[in-house]
């Protein structure tokens, strides 16, 4: 929104919407669905090149040029410090001087939750070699502050398991880590649909980041314009403040002058 | 000389560089490459020779979240 810039890292973008580009059926759905979300930072991840494929074959960076977006390298599929920091490393080289990452050490396949300690030490050595750190966390206020402090550019803790589509599990905690937050705060993993990027920019999140309720949706391209709509709303309504709840009933109507 | 690239064993000629392998193997667009785990940036490319052992991984960016 113009006038209400999401700032990462000294730079500013209108979106608060940031999407991956995983998942989807082919390059052209890719482009299509991150188009219609308006998302200006989109998620890649890191894989070995298939020697002997098609050397002109299109490359995701060709359909989504750095030129138009801010590629956010994910260390996804990383179990460990060490091979989080070749990922980005490796990021920075492709990318030619690249800082900004997103970083994503996992402590198991089945939750894909974080190894928090990995994550911490791997978010040290990243930001002492002078990378600009966006870190996927779980929804731990003790662990949110620490990475904050420690220089992570963005936190961004998960509403629900990656990919589960389950929604915003723990208001309360996110609440406190948003209460007490020095950095942006984004919902990375658990979105399923619109109404739950609305809810976390209503509890106040500056942005939201998702994947697989993008592409998994029926129609990507249309759910990609939906979750535009709803972080736009959501965060239209948090600025806005909400009304107080009340346990009764309020008329919208005068109550003088009716007919007797 | 024998090294590994992305985990599969490659028989190469002696004195070949790491701006011979990428050419040889048709993967100069968009990639990224380490040797033994460490970064070999573009610009050393050509400068650069491989070892017997060598481990070499070649990246690319592919969709991801």
């Amino acid at each position: 929104m113009a006038g209400d810039p999401l700032v990462i890292a000294g730079r500013s973008y209108t979106s608060r919407l940031l999407v991956g580009t995983g998942k989807y059926q082919d390059l052209e759905q890719t482009r299509d669905a991150i188009e219609a979300s308006g998302a200006e930072i989109v998620t890649v991840a890191l894989r070995r090149t298939n020697i002997g494929q098609d050397p002109d074959a299109p490359n995701l960076l060709d359909v989504l040029s750095p030129d138009d977006y801010t590629i956010l390298p994910n260390t996804a599929g990383c179990y460990s410090a060490e091979d989080a920091i070749r990922v980005c490393r490796l990021a920075r080289e492709l990318l030619g001087g690249h800082r900004l990452v997103k970083l994503e050490v996992l402590g198991d396949k089945r939750t894909l939750y974080p190894d928090v300690a990995q994550t911490l030490s791997a978010a040290e050595t990243l930001i002492a070699e002078d990378f600009e750190v966006m870190v996927y966390t779980n929804d731990d206020p003790i662990t949110a502050k620490r990475l904050a402090e420690i220089g992570c550019v963005a936190v961004m803790p998960l509403a629900a398991p990656i990919g589960s589509g389950r929604g915003i599990r723990n208001p309360d905690n996110l609440k406190i880590i948003l209460e007490e937050a020095t950095t942006p705060i984004l919902v990375d993993a658990g979105v399923g649909i619109a109404s739950d990027a609305a809810i976390a920019m209503e509890l106040g999140c500056d942005g939201v980041l998702m994947n697989t309720a993008i592409a998994e949706a029926g129609d990507p391209v249309q759910m990609a314009r939906a979750m535009c709509l709803a972080v736009e709303a959501g965060r239209l309504a948090w600025r806005s403040g909400r009304m107080p709840e009340r346990r009764f009933a309020s008329s919208s109507s005068p109550t003088e002058g009716t007919l007797t | 000389m024998r090294v590994t690239v992305n985990g599969e064993t490659h028989s190469l000629p002696d004195e070949t560089t790491v701006e011979d392998l990428t050419r040889h193997l048709h993967v100069e667009g968009r990639i990224a490459l380490e040797i033994n785990r460490e970064v070999v940036p573009r610009s050393r490319w050509t400068a650069h020779p491989l070892r017997e052992g060598d481990a070499i991984e070649i990246v690319r960016a592919i969709g991801g979240g």
